[in-house]
């Protein structure tokens, strides 16, 4: 009988505590079972600040804090969906009223601020904001994404009209006037198909080419920017210079995906027409002066950030020039290190045969926010802001996307950076922010320049024809992409 | 008396139907479901466009025609097995090789814990990592090269990623690398369960260690063999991670070391559940169907036994 009982409690319990697991994961669907347990865990804390905070609201006005959050009808969270550490760097260093308080929380005022980080390796930032922004007017109002952050090579997925998960600028109060001194390509970036401006950034990435002085003086005979720049003005001289360059044992590029950024940036109309995805005739122009360079041994196939494309940042790679802007220079060029080039202050900047840029981070405000006053006043400070502009320039290295700061600081001689020789890129960075054009974007660019990449390094080893190669660009298109035909 | 010992083993039949409760329910949630829905889906165009969601619409077997028209699928299937059998033929050999020595009694090899640990070693190291090194290792100025060309074997670095033999070379080495300690494990475990009064008996009468090694170890092995060849095969079928990260995703050189997995892979970038769906069922069925070859061909004696 006593066995019996045991047997019936051990069975029960075993079924028991199985079903109830598969039940707490039943009752919510999966993409709200973490955001509906997160307001448990947080319920005590949340309730504690948001008793005092009405009682204390008359003297929080008194206070002289410029976010003033009116938190008496707007949310207590401020939740910021980010990649990297980067832009909570920013707010922390740059932002009035931001207090820290642990290392994915802070403070502006009486708001919580919950830094939201997923890493974007595997996509998987993006696979986050396709899951939470969606559904974020109906969330919770502790849970509601407020403010995300994005990529230029993926922005027009989010700030889409008919996806409609960013809020236009103008239903924050934020007008075009108040975004007059930034440069139009990082409008162009977030700007829907009605002309809605969705987002807007800090940073203008505009690019250069990064040349060896040690092998422009011994190739070219000299190292002054001007010189230079009147070899590689255009690519046929580009090309040109590389033979030069080849024949004194320097690679021209490290790789062929340096040029491909400035290739890229510079089409004529967009990867993606009426649902069939067309190669334009720069990038076709790309694949031509990249296999006969390739043939020709002036530059590899490896990719970038991997050892074959860095070891040029060192005397010993042997590379003439690399392709970017002003972070890749300051951040990516291991200047730390005495033994590099850039440690040794040998690199020169030039505009190069046309203009680009690399990178930058665009802040959108998530629709269904419920701090529309906090978010619109972090976007205003952040990226209008003249002295804050100028802070993070001269704090974080940063090229802002301010044309007075810009200019200002480019007739600073103070400004002269050591990795450079001393000299002073402010005033390319402005001219080349000036230069781009980025009205031919589309939501395919992100997956239409990786696979051409992918594709066309088969034909530059000598795997495949330019066809072949063609062919399987078109085929991993039509995978990422099931709704395009190819050409 | 019987009747009471009936209704015992009545009772106890239904203890035991209630302690596999917890197992069903966790089979039917975890796998009968996801199956049933995964062949569900296969029917359907259901796919994201950035954050668009275009479907479900029921299209029968659209899909299927897709995955076989494009005539990839063959490509894949071949690049898998060919990658697969590279790397499992040295892989058996030699598992079968230190085992016999291992258990071979009258080697009295020295250390054999020791050696037994090294070599299980390499499949401890996350596989992602594994292939990380071996990208390290062999890139265009990597270590390898770097010392090929010192030893004056090469003249300028060879490009390992970018030649269908070495890649598909690399491949097969590190998972033949990371899988020949399990395998000699189990190899082991079969071959001490052999009775050592057949190995004497054989010694007596005279015969050769290569007489006893194929006249007694291997028919006596041959569950335990057909264990680890039909485990492998599916393994091998389901080979991703190496060639993924080996190739940055991308199965080059054109796609000649592109998995079945990693195609499958590609198709989740889109979210696209009706042509992953289709995919999966393939898989299946070739699963299904080579594990029944590769079963009816080494164990065709004990299924002519059983009829």
């Amino acid at each position: 009988m006593r066995k019996k009982i045991v047997s019936i409690m051990v069975a029960s319990a075993m079924t028991a505590a199985m079903l109830a697991g598969c039940g707490g994961a039943a009752q919510a669907p999966a993409a709200e079972a973490p955001a509906a347990e997160t307001p448990a865990a947080e319920a005590p804390a949340a309730e504690t600040p948001a008793a005092p905070a009405e009682s204390a609201a008359p003297a929080e006005s008194a206070a002289p804090a410029e976010s003033a959050a009116p938190a008496g009808d707007e949310g207590s969270v401020l939740n910021i969906e980010v990649w990297n550490e980067e832009f909570k760097s920013r707010i922390t260093d740059h932002y009035p009223g931001y207090e820290k308080v642990d290392d994915t929380t802070g403070k502006i005022g009486e708001v919580k601020v919950n830094w939201i980080i997923t890493p974007s390796d595997d996509n998987a930032y993006q696979n986050n904001l396709d899951t939470v922004l969606p559904g974020n007017a109906d969330a919770a109002a502790d849970d509601k994404v407020d403010i995300f952050l994005v990529e230029a090579d993926y922005a027009l997925k989010y700030v889409d009209a008919d996806a409609n998960v960013a809020m236009p600028l103008k239903d924050l109060g934020i007008a075009d006037g108040d975004l007059s001194k930034q440069y139009q390509y990082t409008k162009d970036v977030v700007t829907d198909a009605n002309g809605d401006l969705r987002g807007a950034s800090w940073q203008a990435c505009s690019a250069g080419l990064i040349y060896n002085r040690e092998a422009a003086k011994e190739v070219l005979g000299s190292d002054d920017p001007a010189e230079v720049q009147k070899a590689v003005a255009d690519w046929k001289t580009f090309n040109e210079t590389a033979k030069k360059m080849a024949d004194k044992g320097y690679k021209m590029t490290s790789t062929v995906n340096d040029t491909y950024r400035v290739y890229s940036n510079n089409v004529s109309a967009p990867w993606v027409q009426d649902n069939a995805v067309v190669v334009d005739a720069n990038i076709a122009q790309w694949v031509e002066d990249s296999k006969a360079m390739v043939d020709a041994k002036e530059t590899t196939t490896a990719e970038l950030w991997s050892d074959d494309w860095s070891k040029g940042f060192y005397p010993d790679g042997k590379v003439f020039c690399y392709f970017g802007p002003a972070w890749l220079i300051n951040f990516s060029m291991h200047s730390d290190d005495a033994t590099s080039i850039a440690g040794q202050g040998g690199w020169g900047l030039v505009t190069g045969p046309q203009g680009f840029y690399w990178g930058g981070t665009w802040i959108c405000a998530a629709q269904g926010t419920d701090n529309p006053t906090l978010v619109k006043d972090i976007i205003l400070t952040m990226t209008t802001d003249d002295a804050v502009m100028e802070e993070i320039a001269v704090k974080d290295s940063d090229c802002v996307n301010n044309k007075d700061v810009l200019t200002k600081l480019a007739g600073d001689s103070s400004f002269g950076n050591a990795i450079l020789g001393g000299q002073n890129p402010y005033q390319m960075l402005a001219d080349g922010a000036e230069l781009v054009d980025m009205s031919n974007i589309s939501i395919y660019d992100q997956g239409c320049n990786e696979e051409f990449q992918a594709a066309m390094k088969n034909y530059f080893d000598g795997n495949a024809t330019y066809d072949e190669a063609l062919a399987q660009f078109n085929k991993a298109i039509v995978e990422k992409y099931p709704e395009l035909t190819a050409q | 008396m019987n009747k009471a010992k009936k209704g015992n083993m009545a009772r106890l039949n239904r203890w035991g139907y209630i302690f596999l409760i917890p197992f069903i329910v966790v089979f039917i949630i975890f796998q009968l479901i996801p199956l049933v829905n995964t062949i569900y889906n296969s029917f359907f165009e259901n796919y994201r466009s950035g954050l668009k969601q275009i479907g479900p619409n029921f299209i029968g077997l659209a899909n299927y025609a897709s995955l076989f028209t494009g005539g990839d699928l063959i490509q894949y299937f071949e690049n898998t097995m060919i990658m697969w059998v590279l790397g499992f033929i040295p892989q058996i050999v030699i598992s079968l090789l230190l085992s016999a020595w291992f258990t071979n009694p009258s080697l009295r090899l020295k250390g054999q814990r020791f050696f037994k640990t090294v070599i299980y070693l390499p499949n401890l190291i996350m596989t992602s990592a594994f292939a990380m090194l071996f990208f390290t290792l062999f890139a265009d100025s990597g270590p390898i090269n770097s010392m090929l060309m010192q030893a004056g074997i090469l003249s300028e670095p060879y490009s390992f990623m970018s030649h269908v033999g070495s890649v598909r070379g690399l491949v097969a080495f590190m998972n033949c690398l990371m899988w020949f300690g399990n395998t000699t494990i189990l190899l082991m475990a079969g071959m001490m369960g052999i009775s050592a009064d057949l190995y004497e008996a054989a010694e007596v009468d005279g015969a050769t260690p290569t007489q006893i090694f194929f006249k007694i170890t291997m028919p006596l092995l041959r569950p335990i063999f057909i264990y680890v060849m039909i485990t492998s095969l599916i393994g091998g079928l389901q080979m991703f991670d190496v060639p993924q990260i080996l190739t940055n995703g991308t199965g080059d050189p054109m796609r000649s070391s592109m998995t079945l997995i990693m195609y499958l892979n590609k198709h989740l970038y889109s979210k696209n559940y009706g042509m992953a769906g289709a995919l999966s069922v393939m898989l299946l069925i070739l699963t299904g169907v080579l594990s029944f070859i590769v079963f009816r061909v080494t164990a065709s004696d004990q299924v002519k036994k059983v009829r």
